[in-house]
């Protein structure tokens, strides 16, 4: 592990801890987050060292409460952090749109980890636009060092302009490594005073109207801090001109040959004149972006208004994707433009035909045995299954298949109430512990207040699994000095009103099949808790108690029930024969339930 | 200089551990890295890249498909899967000992020969070599030591622009130091059955 807390040297870092590191380097002392990949291991870092470094940080129960709480420490003067991948970024998007009315007083860094290429998302949306929607200044690191150093800086800018900056990232720079060079610490100034000035923060119309000149003002101000920034320079030369930002800069410096960079790390507002001057006199220009045309389509009217006849290629032109991630090989889209280097011909794939390998549900998991009651339950009824952002959008494959719409955090639950209104099919949502927090318990209570006739189902496993094992309220809070209680999902449930509750251990798949077969007979809204600790996190609490399923072959009727059903891959089938893999199994008993003929037993 | 090494294998392997002792074994030879990983979704049992560069100036932290200058495979249809990462010219380690896809386990897909596996490199590239490293890793004390194996044997060919010592060193700085012996039991084993 690394040492961020150390006073100096060179560390092998990820973007992601390199950037937990610029924020003790920069004295921050508040930060908060919702957890989601690219980003979760600033939080998972800060967990643990937040109390050493002098800082409060909490997991905020989702991004809006997240940019709030952290608005508000910025508010009293003391710099804060707040932090979520890109579609957590539309959750906090409403109170970051007016707090740039209000502006703050302590720095303030929203990071927004996007996720080009969707490797665990439900979208590339590009939250570079946010920045030209809200005016607020935005900075966007290559590598894992320039992040470390450019949070500092960030912190300088949001401060002279009292506005909260937008610290840009992807997953390539979040979960990039490279050497860091330690900078030095600042002790962080945990607390403050919030000084009123109901003009400002107080965005009631009479004074909103004033705060949008304010704003306005302000932004102009940005666009000189851009025009002056180091973190826009030029390198190299040449009559071809390349605009960049972010990773994509790291590829144009290392693959292309005889072009002259401009390197944008400011970028809202652009630095119009720099980029007016830099494309004065150049024979064409490339724009090298990842995602939306974002640079080009502004570089394009800065050409337009500076009368600057250059060619302007990349994503208009149709010489760059605008769908996934760049690599290297991306660039082989400008190579009549500019000079690429030749890249190796690629070995062919291979004939003989390989097995699939998604990602998959763990042995053990225990939304195997709720996926696998929900199907028994609805046997042939024409069910939607509602799903969610979780592990368990898994589901989605065989041979559960229990996923049939997925949008975003606690959608499954809203969507649910409006398939039960408008088809004559059934619908179960499924939601993780933390998502039933994060934005489950509104549409619950929608389906509650409009008497939609659902199941929902709260697969709570203890943990926020997905991203790393967080805790959420339903599990309390035990770090950083600070000890809450959990708060009880069931009791919860049932205080809104909500007549059909039951809590099921999902590894009694019968019991829970029979749960779920009253529910959707239930003339109203049903609400089953699928309680069961994630054996991953048991296990990194040390508290997994591994047993194992042996198989009597004598008794088994070979009626494949247990890996049609539960489908563990910690189940074998070999040869007509099933068996189990003793280092994978956890001795669960999920398939020692559906197994008909007591073939299947648990092993202390 | 410049030196890329592709890292291919399934989720829980060790493929992110491997990556970083070979990126801080390579950091203290003096050489500038730049690494990407695959962290969230895909570890759940899924195929995981790891790509590691180094040398006197790479700052990408991917590298162009068949550019690998060594294909670390972790397992058999992994390497396979992930073979136009490299050329020709690649070396590919490969690592005998499959893990069962759960569609496979489960019966309802087949996993190839493993011989059938090793054809299909050849066939194509001619500096393929294998080691079984999850049963070295047995032998040696446990299966999770496997990529201790396949670094030993990454430090015992010919080529590799990171010494023996420097990779021993960065393992044993890297791993808990309750596995120590083990791990340094298993790299050894790996590099001696790399030059035998």
């Amino acid at each position: 592990m690394p040492n961020l807390l150390a006073e100096g040297g060179r560390q092998l870092l990820l973007g992601n801890e390199a950037i937990t590191r610029g924020l003790i380097e920069a004295g921050t002392g508040f930060a908060s987050t919702y957890p989601g990949t690219p980003s979760s291991e600033v939080g998972n870092i800060l967990e643990k060292i937040s109390a050493d470094a002098g800082m409060y940080f909490e997991f905020s129960t989702n991004e809006k409460v997240a940019m709030e709480v952290s608005a508000a420490a910025a508010s009293s003067g003391v710099r804060s952090f707040v932090f979520m991948k890109h579609v957590g970024l539309n959750v906090a998007a409403d109170p970051m749109m007016t707090l740039a009315y209000s502006g703050i007083r302590g720095g303030m860094l929203i990071m927004s980890a996007d996720d080009p290429s969707c490797h665990s998302s439900q979208n590339e949306q590009d939250n570079r636009y946010y920045s030209t929607l809200a005016l607020l200044p935005m900075m966007e690191p290559s590598t894992p060092q320039e992040a470390k150093d450019m949070v500092k800086e960030a912190y300088r800018v949001s401060e002279e302009l009292t506005l909260p900056l937008i610290f840009r990232t992807t997953t390539r720079v979040n979960h990039a490594r490279g050497v860091v060079e330690l900078g030095q610490r600042t002790e962080p100034k945990r607390t403050g005073h919030f000084d009123k000035d109901v003009a400002r923060f107080v965005n009631i119309p009479a004074y909103a109207k004033q705060n949008r000149v304010r704003l306005l003002d302000l932004y102009k101000k940005a666009q000189e801090l851009s025009e002056a920034s180091s973190l826009n320079f030029v390198e190299g030369s040449g009559d071809v001109g390349i605009i960049t930002s972010g990773v994509s800069y790291t590829y144009v410096r290392e693959f292309v040959k005889g072009a002259s960079i401009l390197k944008l790390g400011f970028t809202n507002p652009l630095p119009e004149k720099k980029i007016a001057e830099f494309v004065k006199g150049k024979k064409a220009i490339i724009i090298v972006e990842e995602l939306e045309p974002f640079l080009e389509d502004q570089v394009l009217r800065i050409c337009a208004q500076n009368r600057l006849d250059v060619p302007v290629y990349g994503k208009r032109s149709g010489h760059l994707p605008r769908a996934w991630e760049f690599s290297p090989d991306t660039l082989s889209g400008i190579k009549g433009l500019v000079e690429v280097q030749d890249f190796s011909q690629p070995l062919p794939k291979v004939t003989v035909p390989l097995p699939s390998r998604p990602p998959t549900l763990c042995a053990g998991c225990p939304h195997r045995g709720m996926f696998a009651a929900a199907k028994k339950a609805a046997g042939t009824q024409d069910v939607i299954f509602c799903s969610d952002i979780g592990c368990y959008t898994l589901g989605v494959q065989p041979p559960f298949q229990a996923a049939d719409f997925i949008i975003c955090m606690g959608g499954g639950a809203g969507a649910a109430g409006g398939f039960a209104e408008s088809t004559e099919q059934k619908a179960i949502a499924f939601m993780g512990d933390s998502t039933f927090f994060h934005a489950g318990i509104p549409p619950m209570v929608n389906a509650l207040f409009n008497n939609h006739k659902v199941v929902i189902v709260v697969l709570d496993n203890r943990t926020t699994a997905m991203t790393g094992h967080q805790p959420n309220p339903g599990t309390g809070r035990d770090f950083g000095g600070v000890s809450t209680d959990a708060i009880d999902i069931k009791s919860l449930v049932e205080g809104v009103g909500v007549k059909f509750v039951e809590e099921i251990n999902p590894y009694d798949v019968k019991a829970a099949t029979k749960v779920m077969k009253d529910a959707l007979e239930f003339d109203g809204l049903a609400v089953i808790i699928s309680k069961c600790p994630c054996p991953l996190e048991l296990k990194k609490q040390k508290q997994l108690v591994i047993r194992t399923v042996d198989v009597d072959q004598e008794k088994c009727v070979k009626c494949y029930n247990c890996v049609r059903t539960i489908a563990c891959p910690a189940l074998f089938k070999k040869d007509g024969q099933i068996s189990t893999d003793p280092n994978q199994c956890i001795g669960c008993g999920m398939c020692v339930n559906v197994c008909p003929t007591k073939a299947l037993g648990v092993r202390e | 200089m410049k030196y890329t090494v592709q890292i291919v294998g399934v989720g829980g392997q060790g493929v992110l551990m491997a990556s970083m002792v070979l990126g801080n074994a390579a950091m203290d030879m003096g050489f500038k890295v730049a690494m990407s990983e695959v962290h969230g979704m895909a570890q759940r049992g899924g195929s995981v890249l790891s790509t590691l560069r180094f040398g006197d100036d790479v700052i990408s932290p991917l590298e162009a498909a068949g550019s690998a200058d060594l294909i670390m495979g972790f397992e058999p249809a992994e390497t396979c899967r992930n073979l136009p990462l490299g050329n020709k010219d690649s070396v590919i380690l490969m690592n005998l000992d499959p893990v069962l896809p759960s569609m496979v386990a489960a019966g309802f897909e087949e996993y190839p020969s493993i011989e059938s596996l090793k054809d299909a490199v050849l066939a194509v590239n001619s500096n393929l070599y294998t080691i079984d490293a999850t049963s070295i890793a047995i032998e040696a004390g446990k299966a999770v030591a496997a990529n201790a194996v396949m670094i030993g044997a990454v430090a015992a060919m010919k080529g590799f622009p990171i010494s023996k010592d420097v990779l021993l060193k960065s393992l044993i700085e890297q791993v808990p130091e309750k596995f120590r012996d083990l791990n340094v039991k298993a790299f050894e084993m790996g590099y001696s059955s790399m030059s035998s």
